[in-house]
């Protein structure tokens, strides 16, 4: 199983945190997995990108167009790399114009569960659902449960249950 | 017991569980992206594993290497990280320990920035490793940094020789499956012997001990087993081959595989790229006619090949600055084996750039300076507040502490054309102070410079992730140490000006700044030092006491967006429709302090008791 996936967003959006959740489900579902994500200054808010390779590879980047999926934590985010994505592939997008085939306004969805720190993982489970990433929900899941830091972990599981839940959005 | 497990590791940890794993009792570093993961994780593994490992944030990279190198001495393994530019401030002790050697395994983890993410040069360390003849690991993957942790070890005791290891950004963050063993427990006592004409070495003895290392050198560029691995091709690109290292191996293979070519044409994987093998350089020479050299970021294994056909960055075949993304390779690799060039797409947009948290407290010590010194000189150094840029309150930034030092040559070159001069604001984090500081305000003291030094003394190395400094009292593994206050230093240092507040109380601290003009500007007057002290928002602990307010901007807002532009708060955001500012919800932490930005008032806080 060879899978590419691009996640992009702003410092502070939680972009590491499903980077090392997409990771952990990767090796948990027995498959190797290299990773590469932003640190330094550029997590004061700026635009950070993380990418995400399933399967048998060396390197940790993506090349243009050549990621199968992606998370965008915001409209801009997707507006500034979805050139990495190859024709077709599907964009999940957190925006509140739901207009697109993967769009969905996670932010609103979070806030209104009371776990507004959780639009990331919101996001995850519309797609874990619609079967966009490599991974079972079980198995994401578990892994959820055991990378939380415990002051998050309930709200990290609701935010992933909403949005595996959510029934808006065409798929 | 040898329990095997699988496990997500990020590159700086899987270094770190590597040199837990390998017997390494004393880890030093100095923190700096991409590399300050590393200690951190050496930490968390040994309290893990129960492995007995003596670690700390040493006050800057020259100090850390010592510490190690003594340790070393002692017969121990022992080892040192750090960034690159680290490295610089480390080269005394480290280009003398190439002639004295060591005891005990030494290695000296050093990330690279190619790029450069977070740095302030792109140099190449495995360059350094060739000036001072200390050999080098260049890792491609993490679960590779992990295994070259021990293997450097085994390296550094045969020939008593320090040992590189030099991941760089995408290995440090990248995070890879990597097999974890229990830690060897080596068990070893103490034991330093004396011996003058070694840990001396007067000039007299260097001759022969830099004789001495070039035969080291040259053993281990003759030994077989770091002869580069190779990807053997079918003949198809006869006479032609491609060497790479680090992750712009990584790169290649991925690329090769998705042309299709990968077992078509010989392909080099060099692990050891200084020294390099003396049979490779001959074996290249002798059975290619055109070589191809991927390596980040300079020409290292490209300047050792003796070959007439050899390109690369140096022949500028491979783009001679910056990283070897894939995109940058896949068009080389492409030219290179005559094959169709990729259909251009559209590269990634420039993104947001990064700015203060909100509720950062340099936000309001440099809107401050900015507003009470319009023409002033705003020399700054490395830290978050480095973005004090955006606020046009940062005019330079060169190296660890050089603001300072910078500071005084600005009044120097003014004062000397007489009259009057502008007044120098100088900017420096707490971190940054311990690190370089210090012989640098002890010298502006004594030359008798006439500027004024802001202190940003948030209690933490924040860029980094939030390490303590010494003045904070808490060790890397979390256990108290005697404290050393800034203050103290700063009075030891002969400052006789010395204020201290809370920058968030804005109305003081401008008060402390125009005080302190008059202070250099009077007759008896030197060096000004104000301790802004607030900590980093980021630092839960400290908040718990921080008052919190609900932030409302009133209808008397005239829409000048100085909020926004000029003080640029995140939590700030402008409505085109009403054409005033608002509050971002979610973002504003409600710190209260653009209240007293907002020139008209508009912006009212009023307490609330709990943090969002
Ligand atoms: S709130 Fe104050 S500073 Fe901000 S735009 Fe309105 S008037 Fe200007
Ligand atoms: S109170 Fe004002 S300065 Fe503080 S975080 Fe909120 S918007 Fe920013």
């Amino acid at each position: 199983m060879n899978q590419q996936i691009i996640i992009s967003g702003l410092g502070g959006q939680g972009i590491l945190f499903l980077t090392k959740l997409l990771a952990q489900a990767a090796m948990d579902s027995g498959n190797d997995v290299i990773t590469s994500e932003t640190h330094g200054m550029a997590m004061r808010g700026g635009t950070v990108v993380s990418h995400v390779k399933i399967g048998s590879f060396l390197s940790p980047l993506i090349r243009t167009g050549q990621a199968d999926m992606g998370f965008f934590l915001t409209a801009g985010s997707f507006e500034i790399h979805r050139a990495f994505l190859r024709e077709g592939a599907p964009a999940v997008i957190n925006t509140p114009r739901t207009d697109g085939p993967f769009a969905i306004d996670a932010a609103a969805i979070a806030r209104e569960a009371g776990a507004r720190m959780a639009t990331n993982l919101v996001l995850l489970g519309f797609a874990v659902k619609r079967d966009l990433p490599f991974c079972t929900v079980s198995i994401m899941r578990e892994a959820i449960g055991r990378l939380s830091p415990s002051r998050h972990r309930q709200m990290n599981i609701e935010g992933f249950e909403r949005g595996l839940n959510y029934e808006g959005g065409a798929s | 017991m040898d329990c095997i497990e699988n496990r997500i590791l990020m590159g700086n940890e899987a270094i770190g569980r590597g040199l837990v794993e390998a017997g390494c009792t004393l880890a030093t570093s100095y923190p700096g992206t991409p590399a300050s993961e590393v200690l951190e994780s050496v930490v968390a593994f040994a309290r893990e594993t129960g492995a007995p490992v003596h670690t700390e944030w040493s006050v800057n990279e020259k100090v850390a290497y010592e510490v190690a190198l003594a340790n070393s001495y002692a017969g121990k393994r022992s080892s040192v990280a750090m960034k690159q530019v680290g490295l610089n401030v480390a080269s005394d002790p480290f280009m003398r320990s190439a002639y004295l050697g060591v005891v005990g395994g030494l290695v000296v983890v050093v990330a690279d920035d190619p790029g450069p993410h977070s740095s302030q040069t792109e140099q190449d360390s495995r360059f350094f490793s060739l000036f001072a003849h200390i050999p080098v690991f260049d890792p491609s993957t993490p679960a590779e940094a992990k295994d070259m942790v021990e293997r450097a070890f085994s390296l550094s005791e045969e020939y008593e020789l320090p040992v590189m290891l030099r991941p760089t950004t995408r290995v440090c963050h990248a995070r890879q499956n990597v097999i974890c063993r229990a830690p060897r427990r080596l068990s070893r006592k103490a034991s330093f012997e004396k011996n003058p004409a070694r840990w001396v070495a007067t000039p007299r003895y260097l001759t022969k001990l830099h004789g001495l290392l070039n035969e080291k050198v040259e053993a281990i560029a003759r030994d077989k087993s770091f002869l580069p691995t190779r990807i053997a091709g079918d003949g198809s690109f006869a006479r032609r081959c491609i060497i790479a290292s680090g992750v712009a191996y990584a790169n290649v293979h991925d690329l090769l595989r998705e042309m299709g070519v990968l077992g078509r044409i010989d392909c080099y994987k060099v692990n050891l790229p200084y020294p390099l093998n003396r049979d490779f350089i001959e074996t290249i020479d002798q059975q290619y006619d055109t070589v191809m050299v991927f390596e980040e970021t300079y020409p290292t294994i490209e300047c050792q090949l003796a070959a007439r056909g050899v390109r690369g960055r140096r022949t500028k075949d491979v783009p001679n600055c910056g990283e070897l993304t894939p995109d940058i390779i896949d068009e080389v690799l492409r030219k290179f084996l005559g094959l169709s060039p990729t259909a251009k797409t559209e590269p990634a947009a420039p993104g947001v750039r990064p700015t203060l948290c909100p509720g950062c407290p340099h936000r309001a010590a440099f809107f401050a300076i900015r507003e009470t010194f319009p023409d002033g000189i705003f020399p700054s150094d490395i830290g978050c507040y480095t973005l004090g840029m955006n606020f046009g309150a940062v005019d330079t930034c060169h190296c660890m502490g050089a603001c300072i030092s910078q500071g005084a040559g600005f009044y120097h070159a003014y004062s000397a054309d007489g009259g009057a001069f502008p007044t120098v604001v100088v900017t420096i984090g707490d971190s940054t102070f311990f690190h370089a500081g210090i012989p640098a305000l002890v010298n502006a003291v004594f030359s008798g410079a006439r500027i004024i030094v802001v202190i940003l003394d948030n209690g933490t190395t924040a860029m980094t992730g939030s390490q303590p400094t010494p003045q904070v009292g808490i060790r890397a593994d979390g256990s108290r140490g005697r404290r050393v206050f800034i203050a103290d230093l700063v009075s030891a240092s002969g400052v006789s000006f010395l204020r201290r507040c809370d920058p968030y109380d804005m109305e003081t601290f401008r008060h402390h700044l125009i005080e302190a003009d008059g202070y250099i500007r009077s007759n008896d007057g030197g060096v000004a030092v104000i301790i802004a002290e607030h900590p980093c928002i980021l630092d839960r602990d400290s908040m718990k006491n921080q008052t919190f307010y609900e932030m409302t901007v009133e209808d008397s807002c005239v829409g000048c967006r100085i909020c926004i532009n000029t003080f640029e708060c995140p939590g700030l955001v402008f409505d085109e429709g009403t054409k005033k500012a608002v509050i971002a919800d979610g973002v504003c932490i409600g710190c209260g302090v653009c209240s007293t930005a907002c020139p008209v008032g508009a912006i009212s806080a009023d307490s609330r008791s709990e943090s969002i």
